[in-house]
């Protein structure tokens, strides 16, 4: 049997239990826990004139009802603004409950306790709150023109403006490149909103003994909610813990914390001294949970004969919704990534994040560069069409060479450090998907169009994270680490790096994510980073491990130790397997013991003659147990790169549109587990064909989300998804030591551009606003002809 | 989004549901398969339900030569594996999806009136009829003109209980067709076409009637048997669509004029198999 | 008012006392304890919360548990026999039809009973049968792969 695992496609070790009902997801927690539900806005701008709980307290099984007014201070405060930037000058968050105005439909303004959700509910909808309506902001538009205010102290609803500007060799900024540019295009874009949309939404439970808390939150990132929490309720952080159970699926709306039930159920429980839970429910998630993409981009490009791009100009409206907890990482993706493969001669781009009255914009799967991609992409398919060259050929005219790397783009990144890609080889991966789709056999004719994006993915930021390994005298091997997970298989992902590195069966490794009781030092799981943050981490401290194991087998071998290997769990001598001794006696032996408690304890107690009387039963400078921990911060991002390409067709007579097929080939440096890379990105490009075809949040005026059902927004099922053709591309990457790259979000990135691409092919006109309807398809056709 | 209380009742038989109804006023539980969510939503707040599930009297279907009866508690799964009127279970299979179907009635999607499903529109084209009941009255049947009302209304009183369907069944030289546009396999449709077609012995068509959905407040039924060719234009004019999330007013327009053509094709092609 | 009713869930009668609008889905998740049905959009789109009531899937969300006093049902938890995967599960598991496996209980219901009904389905009715129920991380082509897996594994053992 061999211990070489990395790279194979195990099966995952978390599916036995989610296959029978035995996962335990954050409503499966606190059966006896009591409810809590919460009164929100039904305006998306007004002011709280009063509140009145009175008709709610006949409810029975009523427990508690609170209002802003009744939080202690710092339970009160307005909720942490997580990333703060230079250029968010004007950052706004929410009260955990609304403190006098609100300003958007689903804002909580009162939370009940209940005996359960029933009751809850009932006690909810006799609460009686008399709003003042004021005047909404809703869409970009009017946000901008800033006659009405989202917030009173904000001119003219900007949140944060930020110019970046990337001079070409020459020294000249990207204005002057395009005046003087052989040929120019101006032309706007629009991307339209859309939401994460996990199945299970977000929930907290949390019990109070006392003294210590316990809170459990489907979220992505439990030690951050720990410290979060510990500070708004001012508790000691070593009496605070949080896990995050089983989690069904997060996309990124889970990353942004606290939320204010994760704040006010933890409060709410020690107050009454009750286990309490929320669980949040589908209609509560659509106006409460947050958004994004939403973008219009001005766009202006000047090139030469061949295509080549010598001067790049974007400006970007960004909808913000009502809040910035998540500080400007959206829009700043969306200018950094908006490159992608390509060496532009000089870039500027410059972005508005503006307030509006609706539902706040944090990052989804993609976070800003499904928005960048879907700028360059066109950009890069409207020089084809004025140049009348293929449009792949453009593309490749463009490319960062495979020599070039590593390619400075000359910008910040989003962790603050220069965007620098690490490696890539962008020509052969043109070449592979465009044999994998046969674009040069294609057969174009109306309604039957082909197109394709590409795309560079900045993974695997930091700050950092970290593993911990312990091997026990039974031989198991236990990994923890701080990020969580939220479907990917990091459990098989870990326990495969784990396995390799330590040389045992994966059957004895085990893995524990996201429990602050077992590993307190985490960032979160976004960013597609945590096989290549929390990854390395791991074989970082399987490494520690593995050193020691050696040391302490070479004493009891009478070996050096690095004449030693260990294989299938056994430490041996190389070329001789005979003289070997199990991990599990090398892991008794790493930990002296007195007392007896079984058979293999026996043997590390202290008349067992196993250590010399002559020096201390702990070596100096040794540690009891076979464990290693050790963290991994990587210096800048790893940058995974993607092309994708569909054949689409479109109905002549009622403008529906078809995905015939679609061809992916990725690039994510070594693969750990190509089933579940290959998952990941089946499951992106889904969330992508989603995006360009199906979903989009759709206020009124008033600032109604009109379509806050699944039978409205429209999620798509196995029926309108194309099977996905993937081929894989491996550039490993130079950072880190398992030269890994991230993959999660890669899938979903550049499909609206793809999609709109292949649908400009087919009808012949441009597509500059996405997601398209087969309605607005016709309503194109019946404008453009 | 759980449902507000409601006092619940189920008779055991169909005098026992008629006399519960007239007491109570309640609205009627059959499939519950519309009407869950939107308690579950609180959009609704009905004071007592009336469960049917456990009328015998109701699960109930007669298939004869001129067609077939269908009870209230009849699931759409049952009528299509029963495969009685080949129209009507083309219809079904188009109605959201086979888990939804196992559950929800047919007689429910009727009463429940939404302008955009299925089964009205083959009542409708039909020419078929909801028998109404209600305690100490004798039962009425209206013909599917009368009992589409507008937008979730039908012709059901407070107090009665739609007991049973009738779709005739389709005559000889007879074919039909159901096209259908959605956003998503087994969304309501954007609009859709229901249409049956009966040839002359010499293979002219004797007669063409359309039930269009989607398109207005009730299934708008539009005979074309003078102008087949015409079908298009005239139901697009005849036709009063609104625009929404999912689609604007004149696309559906146009698109109800293109399935009608779809529709009369397939179901003159359908009538003429039958005639061979 | 409360009710007494008896459902008969993976082969064990349980008797139960409900206020009449208590869900089904929360009378087997909360009252029977039985967490492995998934509460996903509680308006019957999601399809999560899909359960077998009497042999056929059923949305658990739009039921009420009053309705079927007297039912045989099965949940996720009584796909398996002995601490044996079923073949559907088993399935699942090796051409990775799941992910965070919110959805999965839902999708393990529908197939099961669609392979009861149809053993060797086509990819057409295979697409049918699971369209209604939603999956936002695998993006489906793994759960068809699964299916048709599924058949395979049942044709073997039948």
């Amino acid at each position: 049997m061999t211990t070489r695992l990395f790279g194979e496609p195990v099966q995952r070790r978390e599916d036995p239990r989610l296959l029978t009902g035995q996962g335990r997801y954050l409503d499966d927690l606190g059966r006896d826990a009591l409810a809590a539900a919460f009164v929100r806005s039904p305006h998306a701008h007004a002011r709280i004139r009063d509140i009145d709980v009175g008709p709610a307290l006949d409810v029975e099984g009523l427990v508690a009802v609170y209002t802003w007014e009744d939080l202690p201070e710092r339970v009160g405060r307005p909720l942490p603004l997580l990333i703060p930037h230079p250029a968010l000058t004007h950052g706004r968050t929410a009260y955990p409950l609304a403190r006098d105005v609100v300003r958007h439909v689903g804002e909580p303004v009162v939370m009940v306790v209940a005996a359960d959700r029933y009751a809850a509910e009932d006690a909810c909808a006799l609460i009686e709150v008399d709003y003042e309506p004021l005047k909404p902001v809703v869409g970009l538009e009017e946000s901008v023109q800033g006659a009405q205010l989202v917030h009173e102290d904000v001119p003219g609803n900007v949140g944060a403006h930020l110019v970046q500007e990337v001079a070409g060799a020459d020294g000249r900024g990207a204005r002057e490149a395009i005046e003087t540019a052989p040929h120019t295009l101006a032309f706007r874009l629009d991307i339209e909103r859309s939401a994460s949309m996990p199945l299970e939404g977000r929930g907290v439970y949390a019990r109070w003994d006392g003294r210590d808390l316990r809170v459990y939150s489907s979220t992505q990132t439990s030690t951050s909610v720990r410290m979060a929490v510990a500070a708004a309720l001012e508790l000691p952080l070593p009496q605070v813990e949080v896990i995050a159970p089983d989690v069904g699926g997060g996309f990124g709306v889970k990353i942004v914390h606290p939320w204010p039930e994760e704040v006010l159920v933890p409060w709410a429980a020690m107050t009454l001294g009750r286990e309490i839970k929320w669980t949040e429910d589908r209609r509560e998630h659509f106006v409460s949970s947050a958004h994004e993409r939403g973008q219009v981009q001005y766009v202006r490009a000047g090139f030469d004969d061949d295509g080549r791009v010598l001067g790049l100009d974007v400006t970007i409206l960004h909808d913000h919704g009502a809040y910035t907890p998540y500080g400007i990482i959206v829009p700043i993706v969306t200018s950094t990534q908006l490159l992608g493969p390509y060496r532009i001669g000089a870039y500027r781009v410059e972005f508005s994040a503006v307030y509006t009255n609706t539902v706040q914009v944090t990052p989804y799967r993609g976070a800003g560069r499904p928005q960048g991609v879907f700028c360059m992409e066109r950009t890069m398919d409207k020089i084809a069409g004025y140049l009348g060259k293929d449009r792949t050929e453009v593309r490749a005219a463009n490319f960062i060479g495979p020599d070039e790397f590593p390619y400075d783009q000359g910008m910040t990144f989003q962790d603050g450090r220069p965007l620098i890609y690490d490696s890539g080889n962008y020509p052969e991966m043109l070449r592979m998907v465009k044999e994998l789709i046969g674009w040069d056999s294609f057969e174009r004719r109306p309604g039957r169009g082909i197109g394709i994006g590409c795309y560079v993915e900045g993974t695997g930021v930091g700050p950092y994270e970290g593993g911990h390994v312990q091997v026990t005298s039974d031989g198991r091997v236990h990994v923890s680490t701080g990020l969580t997970s939220q479907g990917q298989g990091h459990e098989t992902a870990f326990a495969q790096i784990a396995a390799t590195e330590l040389g045992v069966p994966i059957e004895r490794v085990s893995v524990v994510t996201g429990d602050t009781r077992r590993f307190g030092y985490a960032v979160g799981t976004f960013a597609s980073r945590a096989a290549v943050v929390s990854g390395n981490a791991i074989a970082l401290a399987c490494r520690k491990v593995r050193a020691k194991a050696l040391r302490i087998a070479a004493g009891a071998l009478e070996a050096d130790p690095s004449d030693l290997e260990i294989t299938d769990g056994m430490v041996h001598v190389v070329g001789a397997p005979s003289a070997s001794i199990p991990l599990s006696t090398v892991a008794v032996l790493a930990n002296p013991l007195r007392y007896a408690f079984d058979d293999e304890a026996a043997k590390a107690t202290q008349f067992s003659g196993t250590s010399s009387p002559d020096r201390p039963p702990v070596a100096e400078g040794e540690e009891p147990g076979l464990e290693g921990r050790d963290y991994y911060s990587p210096i800048r991002s790893t940058f995974a790169s993607g092309m994708h390409a569909a054949i689409v067709e479109t109905d002549p007579d009622t403008a529906e549109i078809t995905v015939v097929r679609y061809a992916v080939v990725h690039d994510c440096g070594r693969l750990v587990n190509p089933m579940i890379v290959e998952g990941q990105i089946h499951g992106g490009v889904a969330q992508g064909i989603g995006g360009a075809l199906y979903e989009r949040m759709v206020y009124d005026v008033h600032g109604q989300l009109v379509n806050a059902s699944f039978m409205d927004f429209l999620m798509p099922y196995a029926t309108e998804v194309p099977r996905v053709e993937t081929a894989h591309l491996e550039t490993p990457s130079p950072l880190n030591p398992l030269g890994i790259k991230g993959a999660g979000e890669a899938g979903v990135i550049p499909v609206s551009a793809v999609i709109a691409s292949a649908i400009e092919d087919a009808e012949g006109f441009p597509i500059d606003r996405m997601p398209i309807s087969p309605s607005e398809l016709f309503d194109l056709r019946s404008r453009m002809r | 989004m759980k449902p507000p209380p409601f006092e619940y009742h189920a008779p055991r038989d169909l005098g026992q549901a008629l006399s519960t109804l007239a007491e109570v006023r309640g609205k009627v539980l059959a499939g519950g398969q519309s009407l869950i969510p939107m308690l579950n939503m609180r959009l609704a707040a009905p004071e007592h339900l009336v469960d049917i599930n456990r009328v015998p009297e109701l699960a109930v279907m007669e298939a004869a030569p001129d067609g077939v009866r269908i009870g209230a508690a009849v699931r759409h799964a049952e009528v299509e594996r029963a495969g009685v009127h080949p129209l009507l279970v083309r219809a079904l299979k188009l109605v959201a999806h086979p888990v939804i179907r196992n559950r929800g009635t047919v007689v429910g999607s009727l009463a429940h009136a939404d302008p955009a499903a299925e089964l009205p529109a083959v009542l409708a084209v039909l020419g078929g009829s909801v028998r109404l009941a209600r305690a100490g009255a004798p039962e009425r049947d209206v013909g599917a003109a009368e009992f589409f009302v507008g937008p979730m209304e039908s012709a059901v009183q407070e107090g009665e209980l739609a007991v049973s369907a009738y779709f005739p069944a389709l005559g000889p030289r007879t074919g039909g067709a159901f096209e259908e546009v959605t956003r998503r396999h087994g969304d309501y449709a954007l609009a859709g076409v229901c249409a049956v077609v009966t040839l002359g012995e010499d293979g002219a068509i004797e007669a063409a009637r359309l039930a269009c959905i989607g398109v207005g407040p009730v299934p708008v039924v539009v005979d074309v048997t003078g102008s087949p060719d015409d079908a298009a234009r005239i139901v697009s004019e005849r036709t009063e669509p609104d625009g929404d999330v999912h689609a604007s007013a004149a696309y559906r327009r146009h698109l109800v004029g293109v399935l009608a053509e779809r529709a009369l094709r397939n179901a003159t092609r359908e009538a003429q198999a039958r005639g061979a | 008012m409360e009710h007494e009713i008896t459902l008969v869930v993976n082969g064990t009668a349980r008797r139960v006392t409900v206020p009449a609008r208590r869900l089904l889905s929360d009378c087997l998740r909360h009252d029977l304890g039985l967490t492995g049905t998934h509460v996903g959009c509680e308006h019957g789109v999601c399809g999560c919360c899909t359960v077998l009531l009497d042999g056929r899937p059923v949305r658990s969300c739009l039921t009420f548990a009053v309705s079927v006093d007297g039912a045989e049902l099965t949940t996720v938890e009584g796909l398996s026999s002995g601490g044996r995967l079923s073949p559907v599960q088993r399935a699942f598991a090796e051409c990775h039809g799941l992910q965070c496996g919110f959805c999965t209980p839902g999708f393990l219901c529908t197939v099961t009973a669609l392979l009861e009904e149809n053993p060797a389905p086509t990819e057409e009715e295979v697409l049918e049968g699971i369209s209604g129920n939603l999956c936002r991380c695998t993006g489906y082509q793994n759960i068809v792969k699964a299916v048709h897996r599924a058949a395979e594994l049942l044709a073997e053992e039948a």
